[in-house]
């Protein structure tokens, strides 16, 4: 039996309207699902820009993206129920408790009211939101913030769940908790395209890396094969190898 | 449906817990409705009731000049302090300032001299034309005028109705003294006072009849400013709006919900349901505040229209091109700051040029299309053809589908704003 990729990226060329120079020229890369893959590499050197043209945010201007085989350039809204987002910004509202907030972004999401209190309950409970359900996330640390983050990308069970930078800013605890959960998410089935500058926490968390500088995949493996290969022995040493060690923009 | 159900909860929700953004709402606009409509309503009130404080200093001894003063007290207009004769100018402004008067009336020493001898002339050219014989040692006279004192603070419009007031009194002794001498010349012996106050008394009355469509009362402030103030705080929910779009946008809720697999058509329609409820919100409790409140506080109740349906389609007309704009102005804002600046500001002046602050006939000719632009303009004409000339909505139609046409063209501009900056 054929399974289709989570991700299939076909020589895809994207360039910012008004901006000079491409971004990416003839990318391709695949995600297998159940994959925990990683996307890494310096500042400005595209990794924002891949996860929101995965995600449909950005088309290319040539080649496709396609997600378990559906073509993101169709702008069929029906794919955006395979998958789930979290950005980097806590993009959410603060007036609103994390019960409401998961009420209307469960809504957008395509549940109905029953299935929105259900999964409502869960996450809360996963996440450790419980006593707070009912209190304005304005009041919150910035790690309860990151965990309603979190919970509004997945309340709708995703097949693949994007997560752009998900523990910045978080204490140790938070970051474990966040960690965990990804990974329970990911034995459940779900496919995780994940972007951080923690390393560490990369190498706990990811299967699969690709390593991009300048609009390029310029290492691809899973960690271990990678690491292999450019004999080193972290994933710092290997990135700095790979993508040098002068300041980017 | 649910989720647009969802979508107005946490629009709703979200308006609710903004204490400020509510108080700039409903607060402020029903403040700014009492606080106007009294002031305009004691200028409304001026040539009745308020009189204007005037110093009056008559340096003249004569008949004449005291029936100017009765004439001039008769018009009501003002409210006359007599002063000792002063000389200097400065004694006028000391004098001004002391008795807390905006204007004041110098009457000259030759006043009565000089009324005489006009009506002499007067009476002599007459009867000469008559035919008759007269005594023709008339003078040529040269005659001090009434001096009138304004402060500067005084607006035109006032000034020109006691100059108004001043030249009908000096009118009123000028003819009263010919008549004397017309009738002394003729019968040989004085005018009898019942004669006089019978022939100068007999002007014809003017009758007033405001151009309504159905018998009403006479206009009054209230159904002036109420009309005015509830568009001018239907438009001011931008500083609400248009700084929550801007919130979502740069939060990155507006990307999230891109996301998300539901059009972003019904997060716009959300927004625009519950700030239209609320548009609504703030007419109905302005215009109760008319009705209820004013009469207890001495202003005059406010009247609905009879056509309350028109009235209903007008504020829905207003509400949707007030939430149309404020949605596009926050979609074009970076900020927060620059959406609240540049809305409220905009206000203001699309205020000014639609009439609501200076009436639009009262403007320079090139204003009166410029006015046209603005969607206030529109709004403020469908009120007054409701409120001041009680029309229907056959009458007030034009104005609905022009508010109807600007509210398309925000809502046009709002879809291309987000479309070129990748939100939807």
């Amino acid at each position: 039996m054929v399974t289709v990729d989570a991700i299939d990226i076909q020589n895809v060329r994207f360039a910012y309207p008004r901006n000079e120079g491409e971004i990416y020229d003839h990318l391709n890369l695949n995600i297998k699902q159940g994959d925990r893959f990683g996307v890494f590499g310096p500042n400005g050197a595209g990794k924002t820009t891949l996860m929101n043209l995965m995600t449909g945010l950005l088309y290319p201007q040539e080649g496709s993206i396609k997600l378990l085989g559906h073509n993101t350039a169709t702008r069929n809204k029906e794919i955006n129920k395979l998958f789930g987002f979290v950005p980097q910004e806590l993009s959410f509202y603060k007036e609103l408790t994390p019960a409401e907030n998961l009420h209307f972004f469960g809504a957008w999401a395509g549940l109905d009211g029953n299935t929105i209190m259900k999964r409502t309950r869960e996450l809360l409970h996963i996440l450790g939101l419980e006593d707070v359900r009912n209190k304005q996330v304005q009041t919150f640390s910035g790690g309860m913030k990151r965990r309603v983050n979190l919970a509004i990308g997945v309340i709708h069970n995703p097949k693949v769940l994007f997560l752009d930078e998900p523990t910045v800013g978080v204490d140790v605890q938070t970051r474990h908790a966040i960690i965990s959960y990804l990974k329970e998410l990911n034995n459940n089935g779900t496919t995780l395209v994940y972007t951080s500058h923690q390393l560490n926490e990369a190498e706990d968390l990811c299967n699969e890396m690709a390593l991009i500088d300048e609009g390029k995949i310029v290492a691809k493996g899973s960690i271990n094969e990678l690491l292999e290969q450019h004999n080193t022995s972290s994933l710092e040493n290997l990135f700095l190898k790979i993508t040098g060690k002068s300041y980017r923009n | 449906m649910y989720k647009l159900w969802a979508s107005i909860l946490k629009d709703t929700k979200i308006l609710l817990r903004d204490k400020v953004g509510l108080a700039l709402i409903f607060g402020m606009p029903v403040l700014l409705v009492i606080i106007v409509t009294s002031i305009q309503n004691s200028a409304f009130q001026m040539v009745n009731k308020n009189k204007l404080t005037t110093v009056l200093c008559n340096k003249d001894t004569g008949v004449a000049s005291k029936q100017f003063i009765a004439a001039l007290d008769k018009v009501g207009l003002l409210n006359l302090i007599p002063v000792p004769a002063i000389n200097s100018e400065k004694d006028i402004k000391q004098l001004v300032r002391e008795k807390g008067a905006m204007i004041a009336i110098l009457i000259p020493p030759d006043f009565s001299q000089n009324i005489h001898d006009k009506a002499k002339n007067v009476s002599i050219k007459a009867l000469e034309s008559f035919g008759l014989p007269a005594d023709s040692t008339g003078k040529n006279i040269t005659s001090t005028p009434v001096t009138l004192y304004y402060d500067p603070v005084l607006q035109d419009a006032y000034r020109f109705s006691i100059e108004g007031a001043i030249q009908g009194a000096l009118q009123l002794t000028g003819s009263s003294e010919t008549l004397k001498q017309l009738y002394a010349s003729l019968n040989d012996k004085p005018l009898p006072d019942s004669t006089e106050r019978e022939l100068l008394g007999s002007q014809s009355p003017i009758n007033e009849v405001p151009l309504s469509r159905n018998q009403r009362d006479v206009p009054n402030a209230t159904q002036h400013n109420v009309p005015s103030w509830t568009i001018f705080a239907m438009f001011f929910i931008i500083l609400s709006l248009g700084g929550s779009v801007v919130r979502e946008k740069r939060s990155g809720s507006f990307i999230r919900l891109k996301t998300l697999p539901t059009p972003f058509w019904v997060g716009l329609l959300s927004k625009q349901l519950t700030y239209l409820v609320v548009t609504f919100l703030q007419a109905v409790i302005i215009c109760c505040i008319g009705i209820w409140l004013f009469p207890h506080i001495g202003l005059p109740g406010l009247k609905l229209p009879t056509d309350t349906l028109a009235l209903i389609v007008v504020t829905i007309a207003c509400g949707w091109c007030a939430v149309s704009y404020a949605i596009c102005i926050g979609v074009f804002a970076e900020t927060q700051e620059q959406a609240n600046g540049f809305g409220a500001m905009s206000i203001v002046i699309l205020a000014a040029i639609g009439g609501l602050m200076v009436p639009s006939f009262a403007m320079p000719a090139s204003f009166h299309t410029i006015s046209k632009v603005s969607p206030l303009h529109w709004c403020l004409q469908a009120y007054y053809e409701l409120f001041l000339k009680d029309g229907t909505l056959a009458n007030v139609l034009p104005n609905v589908l022009s508010l109807i046409l600007i509210a398309i063209i925000f809502q046009a501009l709002t879809l291309w704003g987000l479309r070129r900056k990748n939100l939807i």
